[in-house]
């Protein structure tokens, strides 16, 4: 079982939690002006890293609030979380 | 040397000492017409096909660790066709007819069983997308037929029918289906390639691709670099890592996939059961135990270790579904990393880079394919097109949106 920290209320049981996948690059602006190639990468494709990997979680059976979580797909530790809009820590390097 | 009576005989009054190694150690020549990467199930059928059917004479199979202990050592084992969509049906039928025959194609005991899949519905929705199922598989010409709680408890005696918490409203049965012995399919693939002249290569990561003015050259592997201007990428939950390597992206996130085994039993169920309701299937295999699979875990991993509470829930149900389960102790349990795409369908042909082919996002649900991946994977590659079967499943249907949506890919949800 994972411990989430949640930046509002701590760290909590995984079970609390439900994971909403990779955070990705924001919405274009103006999606009818791309080519079907860059709608199908924005909308579709993932970096599906392994290793560091930044994500939106959202603390279902708490307060309710999403917010980004950093954590490396390659053994799941944990290594950081803050709110949406704020800074994000510095991470490490893919490999490092 | 085959496996045949007078050999069996002969081995038997010599001690069994003259059995050679079942496939050869090869190191990677430095290079091939066609290299597959991902040395499991489906790679390793590529590579067979290749050399068996297309005569293609250089081949190599190269695999990061030992051949078969990735998901082809980590399923549930379950064979089956009953998918929903025509594409699908199409392509996993494809597969199922190769099951019935491959242990005399390959020489090579798979122990493919088909003791019939057994699919549960809980709900009154359940049931009515089952029973679409059904219709849609009949009008496809693959068998699947519709039970009643009470049929079904008669082919599956230890379901509990009338569970407070999970009734069985009625049941979705394909009876060719089953399952099949995992590892020995590896071995069997291995065994019947390398005796064709295929470099099946342990120990040989790919840690680079080399692509010039969008062709592929050649691939960097642990054991020196390899020039190729065709190779497949067979890497299930790897796929991504490696299309990373050739410069572009996938539709697909890893998951790990969790599965369990008990202590052996004597012979006690009769079929494969699965409920999508409960995220949950069951099977016995051939040493008596029990294999239990769950639904994927939740948040997306490489780690093939699984998430607690997932396998707490699976196994719950299954405790109030088989109540003679109840008190069966647990011996191990373990994750694959699963390539799971949007519409759960599986992605085969050509990346965009010319000569590097796809065989990847088969999601939960790759090991009842291995046959019919292989042979068509091969085809493809050996005619420099994709078979007419894997057309609906090329990358391009993310961008002109004809997805091929299948619901029923684990028969779980997901």
């Amino acid at each position: 079982m994972l411990e989430i920290p949640c930046p509002w209320c701590g760290p909590r049981a995984e079970v609390e939690f439900a994971c909403g996948g990779e955070s990705g690059p924001p919405r274009p602006a103006d999606p009818g002006s791309l080519d079907d190639a860059a709608w199908t990468a924005w909308l579709w494709n993932r970096t599906n890293r392994k290793g560091p990997h930044v994500e939106t979680w959202w603390h279902q059976a708490g307060c309710g609030r999403w917010f980004l979580l950093a954590r490396d797909t390659s053994d799941d530790r944990v290594l950081a979380s803050w709110p949406i809009g704020a800074t994000p820590p510095p991470l490490p390097e893919e490999g490092a | 040397m085959r496996f045949s009576l007078a050999n069996v005989l002969r081995q038997g009054f010599s001690g069994q000492t003259g059995w050679p190694l079942q496939w050869r150690k090869a190191e990677p020549a430095r290079s091939y017409d066609v290299v597959v990467v991902g040395g499991g199930g489906h790679g390793l059928a590529t590579a067979y096909y290749l050399a068996r059917n297309h005569l293609v004479r250089r081949v190599a199979v190269l695999e990061k660790g030992p051949i078969g202990l990735g998901n082809t050592g980590r399923n549930t084992t379950i064979c089956r066709s009953n998918y929903l969509r025509p594409e699908s049906i199409a392509l996993y039928d494809h597969a199922l007819r190769l099951w019935h025959g491959l242990s005399e194609e390959l020489d090579y005991n798979v122990m493919f069983s088909p003791r019939g899949v057994l699919m549960l519905a809980h709900t009154r929705h359940e049931a009515e997308v089952l029973e679409r199922h059904v219709h849609a598989d009949r009008l496809a010409g693959v068998d699947n037929e519709w039970l009643s709680p009470a049929q079904a408890k008669a082919f599956c005696p230890p379901l509990e029918i009338r569970s407070l918490r999970f009734p069985v409203l009625g049941a979705a049965l394909q009876r060719r289906g089953g399952t099949a012995r995992h590892d020995a399919v590896a071995w069997a693939y291995a065994r019947a390639a390398s005796a064709r002249g295929v470099d099946v290569c342990e120990g040989c990561e790919v840690t680079g691709i080399r692509v010039a003015g969008g062709r592929l050259v050649g691939l960097e592997t642990r054991k020196g670099p390899i020039a190729t201007e065709t190779a497949v990428l067979v890497a299930a939950g790897h796929s991504s890592v490696l299309a990373k390597m050739a410069g572009f992206e996938l539709p697909i996130v890893s998951y790990p996939l969790q599965a369990l085994v008990s202590e052996p039993l004597k012979p006690c169920f009769p079929c494969v059961a699965m409920s999508g309701t409960i995220h949950a299937y069951v099977s016995q295999s051939d040493k008596g135990e029990l294999v239990i699979g769950a639904g994927t875990d939740r948040y997306p991993s490489y780690g093939q270790k699984g998430s607690a509470p997932v396998i707490e829930d699976a196994v719950e149900a299954i405790a109030e579904l088989f109540p003679i389960f109840r008190r069966v102790r647990m011996l191990r349990q373990w994750a694959g990393i699963v390539d799971v795409t949007p519409d759960r369908s599986p992605i085969l042909g050509e990346s965009p880079v010319r000569g590097l082919w796809l065989n990847c996002g088969w999601g939960t649900g790759g090991f009842k394919a291995t046959p019919g991946s292989g042979h068509l994977t091969a085809w493809s590659l050996a005619h420099g097109k994709p078979h007419p079967l894997l057309v609906p499943f090329g990358l391009e249907r993310f961008s002109t949106g004809r997805l091929v949506d299948e619901a029923a890919a684990a028969a779980v949800e997901h």
